[in-house]
C-alpha cells in the first residue's frame, strides 16, 4: 500500500519536471527576446503600439477594390491589401477546384489518351516550384502580349493587351435592391426545397424542384428591375490615342497582368494537388457501391451523382480544404511580381516606410493565421456535414 | 440501317475505309502544322477548319467493331475508341497534341541559337540558349568568386561519392556513414564552401547563390527539419499537457502563416530580438526559418504515421518494460515512419520548392540569379529562356525526388 503510494507521488513529479524544465526555457528565450527588443527600440526611439495605423499613408496602390489614395491611413492601405489578397484567393480557388476536378476525373477516364495527358499535366505542374510558375507567366507569357493598339479583340467589348485584360466595367443603379432579392431568391429557393423534401419523404409527391428554383433564382432579380428600378448597363474599354504610338484603353475595367498571372499560375499549381485528392477520393468508393448501384437500376449518371459522389466527397473533402488554405498562403508569392497584395502593401511599402518591423509583421502573420482558420472552421464544418450519419 | 453498322460482316471494307480516313486526317493536320500547308483550303473557312475532326471521327466510327477478333484493333478499340465521346476527345487531344508540337519544337531546337557569346548572336526567332550558356557559371555558382568555384565541385563530389559509397556499403558499417553524412559531412562541407582557415580565402554567404545554394539549403534544412518534425509530433502526443500544448502551439503558428512572411520576420524582425550589435548571417537566418517551418509541416505528417499505428504496438513494447524512449525509437517511430514515406517526401519536395522564396531577404538561388541575369542590359527579353530553364532544372530534381520516394516506399513496403 505504502509502496503504491510513493510510485504514484514519484510519477507526478516525474511528469512535472521535464514540463516545468520547457515552460522555463520558453519563457527566459520570451523574455530574452522581449528585453532585447525593448533596448532596441529604446534606442531608435520607437515606443511600441500601433497608433502609426491612423497616419497618413501617402502611398499609392495600383489596384484597389475599395476608394483608397495615399491621403487615407495605413490601415485603410492594409485593408486594401487584405482584400487584394482574398479576391486572388477566391479566383485562385474557382478555377482550381474546377480545373483540378476536371484533371481529376480525366486521370480516372478509361481513354488510355486523356488519362496519359492528365497524368503529365499534373507530373509537370506539381513538380515546377509556384514561384517560378509566376515568373513565367508574369515576365515572359504575358508580356508577349500586344500592345494597346493590336489588341486581341474579343467581340469588340473585351481586349487583351499586355497591360492587361479590359472587360466592360458594370455600371448599377440601385445595386443594393437587387442584391437583397437575390439572397431573397436564395432563401425562397432554400425554404422551398425543403418544403419538397419533406412532401418526398412523406407523401411520396415527386415535385419538379429543380425548374421551379430556376424559376424563382430567375424571376426575383427580374422583378427587381422591372419595378424597383435597378438599371444596368455596361461602360466598354475604348481605344485612345495618346500621341502618336502610344495607346491606351479607357472605361471599362482593367484586370491588371499581376492579377492573371497570379490567379494563373495558382489555380493551375493548385489543381495538380486537388485533381490527385478527386482521384484518390473517386478510387477510395468501394467498387460494390457501384455495382450495388447499377445492379438496382440507377443508371450512369445516377450512379455517379447519388452513390459515388456523395461518398467520394467525404474523402476528397478533407485534404482539398489543406489545398484550399496552402493557396490561401500561397498568394502571398504575389509580393515578388508586385501585386498589391498584404505582404507587398503592408510588409513590404508599409514597414519600409514605418519601420515598425515588430507591430506589422506581426499584424500581417495573425492575419494569415485568421484567414487560415476561418477556412478551416467553415470546412470542419462542412465537412462533418457531408460524413456519414450514423444511426 | 442495321447492316450498316460496323460488324464483323463488313469489317473487310470498313476496317481499310476507316484507317484510310483516319490516316488522312493526321495527315493532314501534321501537314498543316509542320509545312502550312491546307490539303483541303478549297472548302470554305470553318469545314476546312472542322474538316480533320470529321473525317478521322468517321474513320474511328468505321473500325469501331466489337469483337472483330484482330487482337491490336480490339485493344485500340478498347482504349481510345470505346464510344463516339471518346472517339471526339481522342482525336481532339492528337490533334493538339500534333498543332502545339511543332511551334515548341522549333522554338527549343530548330530556330534556336546555340553558337555565340552575346545577344547579337540569337537571330533566330526560336529560343537564344547562348544566355543561358554565357550565364550558365553564375546560374550554378552565384557570385562566388570564379578562382575558388573548385571548392564547391569539391563539396558537392565529395557528398555524391560519400551518398554511392552508403548506398553499397556493407549492412554493419552502413549506421557509421549514415551518422557521419548527417551529423559531420554538412559542417565539413560548409567549411570548405565558406572558408576562412585551412588556407582557404574567406567567401562570404552574400557571394553563395545559384543552383549550388538551393542545394546547400535544401540539404541542410532537410537534415534539421527531420529531427525537430519527430520531436514536436512526439510533443503533440505527449500525455504531458504543458508539452503537448506548447507542440500544439509551435506547430498551428508555422502552418497557419505562409513562408514568405516568416522570412520577411526573420529579415527584418528578429534582429530586433536581438542585442545591439550581435549580427547572425542573413543565411543562417534564412536556414532557421526555413527548418521551422518544414519542420511544423513534417511534424503533422509524423503523427498523422503515429496515429495511425494500433494501440497494440504501444501496449506491447510497455508490456516488454520499455520506457518511453526506446519505446518510441525502436517499435513505435520505424513503423510511423514507413508509413507516412509519401508524406515525408511530399514534404521534402515542397522544401526544395520552396528554396526560391528566398529571394525576399536578397539571397539568389536558381531563379533569383536568373532574375538578375534578365535584367541586365546587355540580356533583356530573355525571361522566357531563363525561367524556361529553371523550370526544367527544378523540374528534373523534383520528378526524380518523387520517383525515388515511390520506390522507397515500394521497397520498405512489409506487406506481401
Amino acid at each position: 500500500m505504502n509502496f503504491k503510494f510513493i510510485r504514484f507521488q514519484n510519477k507526478k513529479i516525474k511528469n512535472l519536471i521535464p514540463q516545468f524544465i520547457t515552460i522555463a526555457i520558453l519563457l527566459s528565450i520570451i523574455i530574452y527576446f522581449v528585453t532585447n527588443a525593448q533596448i532596441n527600440m529604446d534606442n531608435r526611439g520607437i515606443a511600441f503600439g500601433f497608433g502609426f495605423l491612423q497616419q497618413e499613408a501617402s502611398f499609392d496602390i495600383t489596384f484597389s477594390l475599395i476608394d483608397y489614395d495615399g491621403s487615407y491611413s495605413y490601415a485603410r492601405a492594409f485593408l486594401v491589401g487584405l482584400l487584394n489578397t482574398i479576391l486572388v484567393s477566391v479566383i485562385g480557388i474557382f478555377f482550381a477546384t474546377i480545373l483540378g476536378v476536371i484533371v481529376g476525373v480525366s486521370r480516372l477516364s478509361d481513354n488510355y489518351l486523356i488519362a496519359k495527358v492528365a497524368e503529365w499535366y499534373v507530373e509537370i505542374f506539381r513538380n515546377i516550384p509556384l514561384i517560378l510558375q509566376i515568373f513565367f507567366w508574369y515576365f515572359a507569357a504575358l508580356r508577349a502580349l500586344p500592345l494597346p493598339n493590336e489588341a486581341i479583340n474579343f467581340y469588340d467589348i473585351s481586349f487583351l493587351t499586355v497591360k492587361g485584360f479590359y472587360v466592360p466595367k458594370f455600371i448599377w443603379t440601385n445595386f443594393n435592391i437587387f442584391l437583397i432579392t437575390i439572397i431573397l431568391a436564395i432563401t425562397a429557393i432554400y425554404f422551398f426545397y425543403n418544403y419538397s423534401k419533406k412532401q418526398r419523404e412523406q407523401f411520396g409527391k415527386q415535385l419538379p424542384t429543380t425548374s421551379i428554383s430556376l424559376l424563382i433564382f430567375l424571376t426575383f432579380p427580374l422583378m427587381s428591375f422591372l419595378l424597383f428600378g435597378v438599371t444596368l448597363s455596361f461602360e466598354y474599354p475604348v481605344l485612345k490615342q495618346l500621341s502618336p504610338t502610344i495607346f491606351t484603353f479607357e472605361g471599362g475595367l482593367n484586370i491588371i497582368p499581376e492579377l492573371i498571372a497570379l490567379a494563373l499560375s495558382l489555380s493551375m499549381y493548385t489543381a495538380t494537388f486537388i485533381a490527385e485528392n478527386v482521384r484518390a477520393g473517386i478510387l477510395g468508393v468501394n467498387k460494390g457501391q457501384k455495382e450495388a448501384a447499377a445492379s438496382i437500376g440507377l443508371n450512369k449518371n445516377q450512379i455517379l451523382k447519388l452513390v459515388v459522389m456523395p461518398q467520394a466527397l467525404r474523402i476528397i473533402i478533407p485534404p482539398t480544404t489543406n489545398q484550399y488554405l496552402n493557396l490561401t498562403k500561397n498568394s502571398s508569392l504575389a509580393a515578388a511580381i508586385a501585386y498589391p497584395d498584404i505582404v507587398l502593401v503592408f510588409a513590404g511599402t508599409a514597414l519600409m516606410q514605418t519601420g515598425r518591423a515588430i507591430e506589422i509583421i506581426s499584424i500581417t502573420m495573425l492575419t494569415y493565421l485568421t484567414l487560415s482558420v476561418s477556412i478551416s472552421i467553415f470546412m470542419n464544418w462542412y465537412n462533418k456535414k457531408m460524413a456519414i450519419k450514423e444511426k | 440501317m442495321n447492316t450498316l453498322k460496323p460488324s464483323k460482316q463488313n469489317i473487310k471494307t470498313y476496317l481499310p475505309a476507316g484507317i484510310f480516313l483516319i490516316v488522312f486526317s493526321f495527315l493532314d493536320v501534321i501537314i498543316n502544322s509542320f509545312f502550312q500547308i491546307n490539303l483541303v483550303g478549297f472548302f470554305p473557312g470553318i469545314i476546312s477548319y472542322f474538316f480533320p475532326l470529321i473525317i478521322g471521327f468517321i474513320g474511328l466510327y468505321l473500325i469501331r467493331v466489337e469483337f472483330s477478333g484482330i487482337r491490336s484493333l480490339d485493344i485500340l478499340n478498347k482504349n481510345i475508341n470505346s464510344n463516339n465521346f471518346n472517339a471526339v476527345l481522342t482525336l481532339l487531344t492528337i490533334f493538339i497534341i500534333v498543332k502545339s508540337i511543332s511551334p515548341l519544337i522549333n522554338w527549343f531546337f530548330l530556330e534556336a541559337n546555340f553558337i555565340g557569346n552575346s545577344k547579337e548572336d540569337c537571330t533566330g526567332d526560336g529560343a537564344c540558349w547562348v544566355f543561358i550558356k554565357v550565364w550558365f557559371r553564375r546560374l550554378i555558382y552565384g557570385m562566388y568568386p570564379d578562382p575558388e568555384q573548385w571548392r564547391i565541385n569539391i563539396a558537392f563530389l565529395s557528398l555524391f561519392t560519400l551518398v554511392g559509397i552508403t548506398f553499397f556499403a556493407p549492412a554493419k558499417i552502413k549506421k557509421y556513414f549514415i551518422l557521419f553524412l548527417i551529423f559531420v559531412y554538412p559542417f565539413i562541407g560548409i567549411k570548405l564552401i565558406g572558408g576562412g582557415n585551412f588556407g582557404l580565402t574567406y567567401v562570404e554567404t552574400a557571394a553563395w547563390g545559384g543552383l549550388s545554394l538551393t542545394f546547400i539549403i535544401s540539404a541542410f534544412a532537410i537534415i534539421f527539419c527531420f529531427p525537430i518534425g519527430v520531436f514536436l509530433a512526439l510533443g503533440r502526443r505527449s500525455d504531458l499537457p504543458a508539452i503537448k500544448y506548447i507542440s500544439i502551439g509551435f506547430i498551428e503558428l508555422w502552418r497557419g502563416v505562409p513562408l514568405i512572411t516568416v522570412l520577411f520576420m526573420a529579415s527584418v524582425m528578429f534582429p530586433m530580438f536581438l542585442p545591439d550589435g550581435t549580427f547572425i548571417d542573413k543565411l543562417i537566418r534564412v536556414l532557421f526559418a526555413i527548418t521551422m517551418f518544414e519542420a511544423a509541416y513534417m511534424a503533422e505528417v509524423v503523427r498523422g504515421g503515429l496515429q495511425a499505428l494500433p494501440k497494440g504496438q504501444y501496449e506491447a513494447a510497455r508490456s516488454l518494460g520499455m520506457g518511453y524512449w526506446r519505446m518510441n525509437f525502436l517499435i513505435i517511430l520505424p513503423q510511423a515512419l514507413k508509413l507516412v514515406i509519401p508524406g515525408i517526401a511530399n514534404t521534402l519536395l515542397a522544401l526544395v520548392k520552396d528554396t526560391p522564396l528566398i529571394f525576399v531577404v536578397g539571397l539568389m538561388e536558381l531563379a533569383g540569379m536568373i532574375r538578375l541575369a534578365k535584367t541586365n542590359p546587355n540580356w533583356l527579353g530573355m525571361a522566357m529562356e531563363g525561367y524556361v530553364f529553371a523550370g526544367l532544372v527544378f523540374w528534373i530534381i523534383c520528378y526524380a525526388m518523387s520517383r525515388y520516394s515511390q520506390n522507397l516506399e515500394k521497397r520498405l513496403s512489409t506487406e506481401r
